[in-house]
Formats: C-alpha cells, structure tokens, sequence
C-alpha cells in the first residue's frame, strides 16, 4: 500500500495532532505509520512499551508474536498486562489492551514460537521487525530471517542493569546496507555461561526504557525521517547512568550476507547455540508425577533445591536449599546411598549442578526433576505459587 | 594508564568495581592485565587459545578493536575500554 491510497478521518487527524504539527514529521509521516506492517516478536518486557507506543503512535498494522500465557511474576515490568489477564494468551491480551488504546489499528496475532519453520511465512509480510525476545537461538532466527527476507531488524536486549540497541539490516538513503547481529557478535556464548533473565533478573523499569528507544527506532526507519542507528549499537548501564554509542560494521566473514555467504536458509538455531549437544548428554531425570509417587510411596530418597533463598521464600516443595554456587561445595552432604533428585525452577540450573558433581564427585544416583518446581506445581500441586 | 568499563554481570568477577584504570600501551596488554587480577574474568573474555570470544565485543573508545589493530590497538591514558558481552535477555 502506498500512501496515496491512505487517509485520515477527523479523529484521527486530530488523534495524530501532536505528530503532524511537528514541521520535520508532519501528515506525511504520519501516513507512512498507517501504511507501515510491523512485527513485534515478543510482547514482555521489550515489547510491553515498543507495542504501547507503536499503536499510540498510529502504525497501520501491527503483527504479535508470542507463545506465552500472562503469569503474575510479568507485572513487575510488562506494562501492557494487568491483574486480570493472568493466564490468558498474552497476544490476546496484548490485543485487548491495544485496542482500546488505538481503534485505528489492525492487530495481527501469531501465538505460536518463532521457529525455522514458521519463521519467514510470519516475517515476509511485514516492513519491519522489531526483535524483544529472550534467548540467543531466537535472536539468531530472527536476524537471520530477516537478512533473507531483506527486512531491517530493530534489536534491543536487556538484562540485568544492562541494555542494547541496534538497527540492524537497515538500507540508507544511499542504497548502503548497515551491519546485523551476526557482525556484531558472529556466535553465541555456550549454554550456561550466561543467564537469562528469569535465572540472572531484570530491573523492571529498563525494559520500558530500552522497549520505547525500540518503538523511537522503528518509527525513525518506517518514516525516514532522522538517522536510524544502524552501524551503530547503544549500550546502557541503568546502574551508573552511563550511556555509550559504539560504531559497528559489517563484516566480509559474515556467513548470511558477507562476501561468501554459506548460509541460504534458516538452520536449525538451537544446536547453532549449543544448547542441541548439552542436551544429548545424558543424565537422568524424573517427572514431577513420578517425584509424587515417590514421596505418596514413601520411596527413600532425597530432594535438594538449587535456587536462590529469595526464590525458595516463594515456593518451595520440601527440598533442602543449596544455592547453586554453593552446590560443589557441599557435595561431601550429598548422600551417595540413596536416588537424590535435584530441582530448580525451571531444569536449567539443577542439569549443570548433576553434570558438575558427576563430573568432579563422580555421582551416580543424581535425577534431575524435569521441569524444574514449575511442572511440579503444574502437575502435582496447582495451588502452589508460581513465579 | 587506560581505564577499562567492566559490563553489570562481569562485576561479580571484579568485586563489583565498575571500572578498572590499566597501566598498558596495548589493548592486548589490558586484557592481559585484568585477567591476572581478576582470574575469573578469564573464561568469560578469552578463548582456550587465549584469543577474544566472539560472544565479547571489546570497544576501543567508540570503535571495535576489530576495525582496529584488534589486540594490538595501542592504548594511552584518555583511552576508555569497553567490554560489551551478548546479553539475550527481554521477553520473559
């Protein structure tokens, strides 16, 4: 569509007043926004405010992708959800909320995780791609994808006090093409190495920042107007207000769009990442119906949790506590005689904690609970509290 | 003397100290220096061949020291370091 086949009623004109009185915006932007698709891959922490103010702004067509359900430990930073949407499909609820603040947007809604599979029919039908996601397989997707598709990719990540930003793939004025995340940081970390969000935290109110400097980009590349930071990446450090903006090129080894690309299609991003081979290692695990058999049978054994103290304040299932760095440490009272299970939140945790006391204590009666408490309040006790 | 930033999650490995001042004349140099002061800094910036992950980005003021003359980009007391590693983190 082009702008010529657009126009404005009064509300909207008048909704978009602040916009079109701005001499180096103007009605022109304004109608390049409602010609405008773009997609925003994950609707938490990030793309809680790019979504907010991107349908505030007057976007035409808005797609959501997010696999998710709205749990109680989002609100401390996911401001597009409130109290009475837990549980329900976020994209659901990301399109209630949206809808009631802009009539004039079209909502496009993908409740599915982006996948190699599904990943180019999403993305081809937008102009532009904002990345909010939460692991590096999925970041690598998605710059892929959108390297093949032709597509600029707005990149904003986050964790802890620590946020980045980037206009990636972006073409100028001059025909030049700007760098992607593969420039920038050609492979991932190994698995492990560094923590996600919901292992490592996340202070609330750097999303927003980070989200909203995400929306600012994709306006910048939708309208023209300004100099969209592409070939260069932002960093900000929320503890020390510190902000630095780095210059960033492309590189000739870049295997999507350097000199001899060997990538023509989508791979398969997990094991890119690693995370396919840790999985292969074998090491024995229990469901959390199985853990519940055990303790109604009366089963000996011995659970252990491998949290942190402020997790196991909120919920805990009997196990005894030894955070994770304290884990190797303690290995001398860990019983040798009887199956010991290991729990985290998730599974991430107690895996590693099972591979390194196999590996440096040569246990061989560790089980990690699948799931982690998670699947435990999932499947044997729903009441418990989640987070 | 240069002045390293050290990234929030490799604070834990500097005793929480935000910035480090480097005597060196090399970002090689720089990088030698903190990972013998900081042990643990070591798996997180270096490779088993001793060179810069690729997961790390090490900035030389504004510019990537692999625009420059990498570990061999020279260093003097205004110079500012920046170690900026891949962060994931946003949906969840």
């Amino acid at each position: 569509m082009t702008t010529s086949d657009i126009h404005f009623s009064k509300e909207e004109l008048a909704r978009y007043n602040r916009h079109i009185i701005i001499p180096e915006f103007g009605e022109e932007a304004q109608l390049k926004l409602k010609a405008a698709k773009v997609l925003i891959i994950g609707s938490g922490g990030l793309g809680s405010p790019a979504l907010l103010y991107l349908t505030a702004a007057g976007v035409g067509t808005i797609g959501i992708v997010d696999f998710d359900v709205v749990d109680d430990s989002n609100l401390q930073r996911q401001v597009l959800f409130d109290i009475h949407e837990i549980g329900k499909a976020k994209v659901e609820a990301a399109k209630r909320r949206l809808e009631a603040l802009n009539p004039h947007v079209q909502f496009v809604l993908h409740n599915t995780h982006l996948n190699s599979t599904n990943a180019l029919d999403i993305i081809q039908n937008y102009d532009v791609v904002a990345d909010g996601t939460d692991n590096f397989p999925t970041r690598y997707l998605v710059n892929d994808a959108t390297l093949l598709l032709d597509k600029p990719n707005v990149y904003g990540s986050i964790f802890q006090f620590e946020g980045q930003v980037s206009v990636f793939n972006y073409v100028n004025s001059q025909g030049e093409r700007g760098p992607n995340y593969r420039d920038l940081y050609p492979t991932p970390p190994p698995p492990g190495l560094v923590p996600s969000c919901a292992e490592g935290g996340v202070l609330g109110v750097l999303p927003g920042i980070i989200g909203s400097l995400q929306a600012l980009e994709v306006i910048k590349v939708i309208t023209g107007i300004g100099e969209p930071l592409s070939g260069r990446f932002y960093t900000f450090d929320a503890l020390n207000f510190e902000s630095r903006t780095f210059h960033i090129k492309r590189r000739d080894d870049n295997p999507v769009n350097g000199k001899n690309p060997t990538i023509h299609k989508l791979i398969d991003y997990e094991q890119f990442c690693g995370m396919r081979a840790i999985e292969e290692k074998p090491v024995k695990e229990i469901t959390a119906r199985e853990l519940y058999d055990w303790q109604v049978k009366g089963t000996p054994f011995k659970l252990i949790d491998v949290r942190e103290p402020s997790e196991y304040k909120i919920v805990e299932i009997g196990g005894e506590l030894i955070p994770p760095s304290t884990v190797l440490d303690r290995a001398e009272d860990i019983p040798r005689d009887i199956p010991v299970v290991l729990h985290c939140k998730a599974g991430t945790r107690s895996l590693k904690a099972i591979r390194e006391l196999e590996e440096k204590f040569g246990f061989k009666n560790l089980y990690n609970l699948k799931g982690g408490i998670l699947a435990y309040i999932d499947q044997v006790q729903p009441a418990l509290t989640r987070y | 003397m240069a002045t390293v930033i050290i990234p929030t999650p490799l604070r834990k490995f500097t005793n929480q100290t935000a910035k480090l001042n480097v005597d060196a004349h090399t970002v090689g140099e720089v990088i030698e220096k903190i990972t013998l002061d900081y042990p643990e800094l070591k798996k997180h910036l270096l490779d088993s061949q001793g060179a810069v992950r690729s997961f790390v980005n090490i900035f030389s003021g504004d510019d990537d020291i692999r625009d420059l003359e990498k570990e061999k980009t020279s260093v003097d007391h205004s110079t500012i370091i920046s170690i900026v590693p891949a962060i994931a983190g946003g949906l969840h």
